[in-house]
């Protein structure tokens, strides 16, 4: 098998770096500034091409001794890489995961994949945002509301022909959807790891020194083990501003939206950003009527302004919902003794006081706060900056001095690049690879987010209020092709003709820069553009690939094949093409 | 060039939308050439036809607002085309002085969405042109007009229903628990939207909900009570008031255009929509030898022709009550649960049907008081909402004049049948 590896190993790099040069998205800064990691640069998206061989489910104590990049696993190498150049110890683990959500699974299941003894801890629920109080629960809450507000919406069903009479539905059966699929994916998250041979550590994890974690469950005596390389995964809680009391019934965040325990008649949201705008989409389908509390002038400020100003249009203005913008909501109140929530609001410049609302809840999306507290950074000289673990571009981490601390990395919402599921995910996977000796920079640029209220937006890359930044600050010029939804076949067939999807490029050399989608299915159609970019795809290559028809793909068709780059004839890193 | 400027409606020169349209360039209105002597300050911003064959638009959204300083070039407005919504821009620099027809209102290709002014100064004068201009448009361009009508038939949507709502329980309220002390108006968000929709005063309205907010349901009451009270739109001619259905005929130009009132679109739009009704005639000859009788013995009581007929009809529905349902599923008859029988009256240049309500439980004295009451009301224009709408009834036309007239119904549930009557005076029943 050594042998074997070490033939292919000179191949994979060549193929690699063929690919490198002629991508245009091809960093310099992510070769190894150290010369002791091998050279094999990997793209996201490419780990596995070079690698024409698999290995079969192997024993534990042969593995520790395999890498994939070639090099033999000897306890030398793991002497060079380590900074401090004392004697290499034998390990419990090779590599320990400090929190069992999405991050760390997905950590978790990589690492098995390489040979890596994994061990998980998990102080509460495994799954843990995600599965349990975000992304699964709020998007089974989704379906229900999007199929109500279809079936209430006469007008748009006429226009089919159809008609529904009395559409209605059960509060606890909607809850009770949406709680099972939490449990059942929960379960599926645990037995995945069980079964690959991953050690799930119940108790609340702690960094004792370099290489060693503490965990233990309160009340009772801790364990201590060693780990070659440390992941912390912890994730983040709803971030509850000062002044807002929050009782779990009334006044509530995400965590308690989720288990739906009551549809109130008037909702507050504080905040409207993507969570705040899926729960205005679910509470109005069930009947609510919803206010929104933003602190910024713009509603929905993190979305690119032409897409928000659509998404205002078609997801607000016609629903029963109403805004203040500008404003902060001081104190907020629980009901108790038969009054109502009491929101004060302030003026966000001037901080004047400026109205005060009576209602039946409210819903706190003010963003997430980073889960870090009791984590014993300290203990390793991390300082947390508002909370979040400092990292460098290979989440590595980095303590108070501002050297990085050795076998220590931290992904997901607990660093705060990227506060969402896929890219912990993906952050976890970099890691991975690093400590398998293949470095590993991922491109957060190439990473998709959506927003899954009805109908969808999606986004990767940049707005064009940052492109156009970016363009002037390099020097050079961007373009926007845009098409609606209205001239696609299939939303027009499904009647959902209200849509936008634009692609921000550069005009010179057809790099995709950024593309948001609004409409059906925004959320799925996405990925061609973010393939695109992970694998530095230009506008000129992709507009010859053929969508089926017709699909909803074709939106993106009508914006590639509608861009222009100046100097299209460059030659493109086509493949051969196969003769069917 | 100026006179192009102030008329409302310009056709537009084709050749050069077409070409326009093509490239899909932003439209606005078509002036050739910007070496035009500045004849008037305030300008008109038209409709652009986004196409050659469009002939009305959608304003999907202004985006300037009205106050705001406008360049040559800018885009102003989102108007919706069938292909995408389409940027249009401002040909002159100005002010955006006063929005005509808002977001989500439709105008006809060519009309005047906004009035921009060259100046400062002239916002004000351009304000009071829009406001002068907009009233005789409203019936025809706005389809957010507050949903009272006076109908015939219960063809018009759902909304209808929620006119008939009762209406007592708006009053003029000076304090309620939330409102702390007449300071605040707590109103749900979807009550505020309603309440810009309809006009509605919000500080006006007794809020019903939770911790007596204004709810949705609160404004919808208070819209309907407040135009039932007031007058209908402005009728042409003299005030004469008269049985007859033939118009008044006075102070009619020759040759020009006059928008309906509502009241006259409303009996004209219910009057086509009649024409979907699947009816049938039923002609049938009777002597009513025994009716003029009665009617002689209790005319000096008071009672009219009309409740007579009203109550014979209701007497004859009780014994065939498939007559009094309608049919709106087409699978199944649905039994009215009460027997209401609205009567037409004729009034200025329009028709209204006040309703009798349990017209065969009712004894034929208090129908006649009844019937007597409401026509003096209908004359006056004060019939309140539940007084002349309702779900299913049977409407009966009487017309002294005509022997034998075969009305026509509005109405999802309809059945016809016309009886001329052999006697000096004719009478027609429609029953819808």
């Amino acid at each position: 098998m050594q042998s074997s590896i070490s033939l292919s190993t000179p191949q994979s790099h060549s193929s690699l770096t063929a690919i490198a040069r002629s991508n245009y998205k091809f960093e310099p800064s992510s070769i190894a500034p150290s010369s002791n990691k091998p050279l094999n640069i990997r793209f996201c998206g490419l780990r596995r091409e070079a690698l024409a061989f698999s290995f079969p489910q192997p024993k534990r104590c042969e593995l520790q001794r395999v890498a994939v990049s070639g090099r033999g696993r000897s306890k030398k190498v793991s002497a060079s890489l380590s900074d401090n150049g004392g004697p290499p110890k034998s390990f419990d683990y090779d590599l320990v995961i400090i929190g069992a959500g999405v991050g760390g699974h997905g950590a978790a299941l990589h690492a098995v994949e390489k040979g890596l003894k994994t061990a998980i801890i998990e102080g509460d629920v495994v799954g843990g945002t995600c599965v349990n109080r975000g992304c699964v629960p709020s998007k089974a809450l989704l379906a229900v509301s999007g199929r109500m507000r279809e079936l209430q919406n006469e007008h748009h069903l006429k226009a089919l022909g159809l008609q529904v009479s009395a559409a209605g539905y059960d509060r606890q059966g909607v809850a009770d959807h949406a709680n099972n699929l939490a449990s059942k994916i929960r379960n599926n998250l645990t037995n995945s790891m069980k079964a690959l041979g991953v050690d799930i550590l119940t108790g609340f994890g702690t960094v004792l020194g370099p290489q060693k974690v503490k965990y233990g469950k309160v009340g009772f005596t801790d364990n201590v083990i060693t780990a070659k390389d440390i992941i912390i995964a912890t994730g983040s809680i709803p971030f509850v501003p000062q002044g807002i009391e929050v009782d779990g019934k009334t006044v509530i965040t995400s965590d308690h939206a989720l288990k739906l325990e009551f549809v109130p008649d008037w909702i507050v949201i504080v905040g409207s950003g993507y969570i705040g705008l899926e729960f205005s989409d679910v509470y109005t389908a069930l009947g609510s009527e919803v206010t929104f509390i933003e602190a910024l002038d713009q509603l929905m400020p993190g979305f690119d302004p032409e897409i928000g100003k659509l998404a205002q249009r078609i997801l607000i203005n016609p629903r029963k919902i109403d805004y203040h913008t500008g404003v902060f909501a001081t104190k907020i109140t629980p009901a108790k003794d038969g009054k109502p929530v009491i929101i004060e609001l302030i003026d966000a410049k001037t901080k004047e006081p400026k109205d005060t609302l009576e209602v039946d809840a409210a819903l706190i999306a003010t963003g997430r706060a980073p889960f870090t507290n009791g984590l014993g950074l300290e203990n390793i000289n991390v300082v947390t900056q508002r909370g979040f673990v400092p990292v460098d571009e290979r989440m590595r981490v980095i303590d108070a001095d501002g050297n990085l601390v050795p076998h220590l990395y931290c992904i997901g919402d607990a660093n705060g690049k990227m506060m969402l599921a896929h890219a912990a995910s993906a952050q976890g996977i970099s890691v991975v690879e690093q400590v398998t000796g293949s470095d590993h920079v991922l491109n957060h640029l190439s990473i998709p987010a959506a927003c899954f209220t009805h109908p969808e937006i999606s986004m990767v890359g940049l707005t064009e209020p940052q492109a156009r930044e970016k363009a002037e600050k390099e020097g050079f010029e961007i373009s926007i092709a845009k098409t609606s939804f209205k001239a696609n076949t299939k939303a027009l067939a499904e009647n959902e003709g209200e849509g936008l999807a634009k692609l921000i490029y550069r005009s010179d050399n057809g790099e995709i820069l950024g593309v948001h989608i609004f409409g059906l299915h925004a959320a799925d159609l996405i990925h061609e553009a973010s393939n695109a970019i992970a694998l530095g795809t230009r506008v000129q290559d992709i507009k010859f690939a053929v969508h089926a028809h017709p699909t909803l793909s074709e939106v993106l068709d009508e914006l590639f094949k509608s861009a222009k780059v100046n100097n299209a004839h460059v030659t493109s890193p086509f493949r051969e093409p196969v003769a069917v | 060039m100026a006179h192009l400027l102030n008329t409302t409606f310009i056709p537009t020169p084709s050749p050069s939308l077409r070409r326009h349209a093509t490239t899909l360039s932003p439209l606005t209105q078509i002036i050739p050439t910007q070496k035009t002597q500045v004849q008037s300050k305030i300008r008109e911003i038209f409709m652009p036809a986004l196409s050659s064959t469009m002939t009305e638009g959608k304003i999907v959204s202004w985006v300037k607002s009205e106050g705001d300083k406008l360049a040559k070039g800018e885009s102003v407005v989102v108007v919706e085309s069938d292909k995408a919504d389409m940027d249009v821009e401002t040909f002159y620099d100005g002010y955006l002085a006063a929005i005509i027809v808002e977001d989500g209102n439709s105008a006809p290709v060519g009309s005047a969405i906004a009035f921009l002014a060259e100046t400062e100064d002239e916002i004000a004068q351009a304000k009071s042109k829009a406001s002068t201009s907009s009233s005789p448009s409203d019936p025809s361009s706005s389809p957010t007009s507050p949903p009272v009508e006076v109908t015939a038939g219960d063809s018009s949507s759902v909304g209808q229903q929620v006119v008939e709502k009762t209406v007592s329980k708006v009053m003029v309220s000076s304090s309620h628990p939330a409102a702390d002390g007449g300071k605040r108006i707590v109103a749900s968000p979807y009550a505020k939207k309603l309440a810009k929709e309809l006009k509605v005063d919000l500080s006006g309205v007794l809020g019903s909900g939770p911790m007596g907010r204004i709810v949705a349901k609160d404004i919808e009451a208070a819209a309907a009570t407040a135009s039932a009270v007031v007058a209908e739109a402005p009728q042409p001619g003299g005030g004469s008031i008269s049985v007859a259905k033939t118009p008044a005929g006075s102070g009619i130009e020759l040759g020009t255009a006059v928008p309906f009132t509502t009241m006259q679109g409303a009996v004209s739009r219910n009057m086509v929509e009649s024409l979907a009704v699947p009816t049938f005639r039923v002609g049938y000859t009777i002597t009513t030898d025994a009716l003029d009788a009665l009617y002689k013995k209790i005319k000096s009581k008071g009672v009219t022709m009309t409740a007579l007929l009203a109550k014979a009809t209701a007497l004859a529905l009780v014994k065939h009550p498939v007559v009094n349902s309608s049919c709106r599923d087409g699978k199944s008859f649905m039994y009215n649960s009460s027997i209401n029988i609205a009567v037409a009256v004729a009034i200025d240049s329009g028709l209204i049907t006040p309703v009798l309500r349990d017209a065969d439980k009712v004894d034929i004295y208090t129908l006649s008081r009844k019937w007597k009451e409401l026509v003096d009301k209908a004359r006056a224009k004060q019939l309140q909402p539940h007084e002349y709408t309702t779900d299913r009834k049977i409407s009966v036309v009487l017309d002294w004049m005509i022997r034998d007239l075969r009305g026509t119904v509005g109405g999802s549930q309809s059945i016809f049948s016309g009886i001329p009557h052999h006697a000096e005076s004719g009478c027609c029943w429609m029953i819808q």
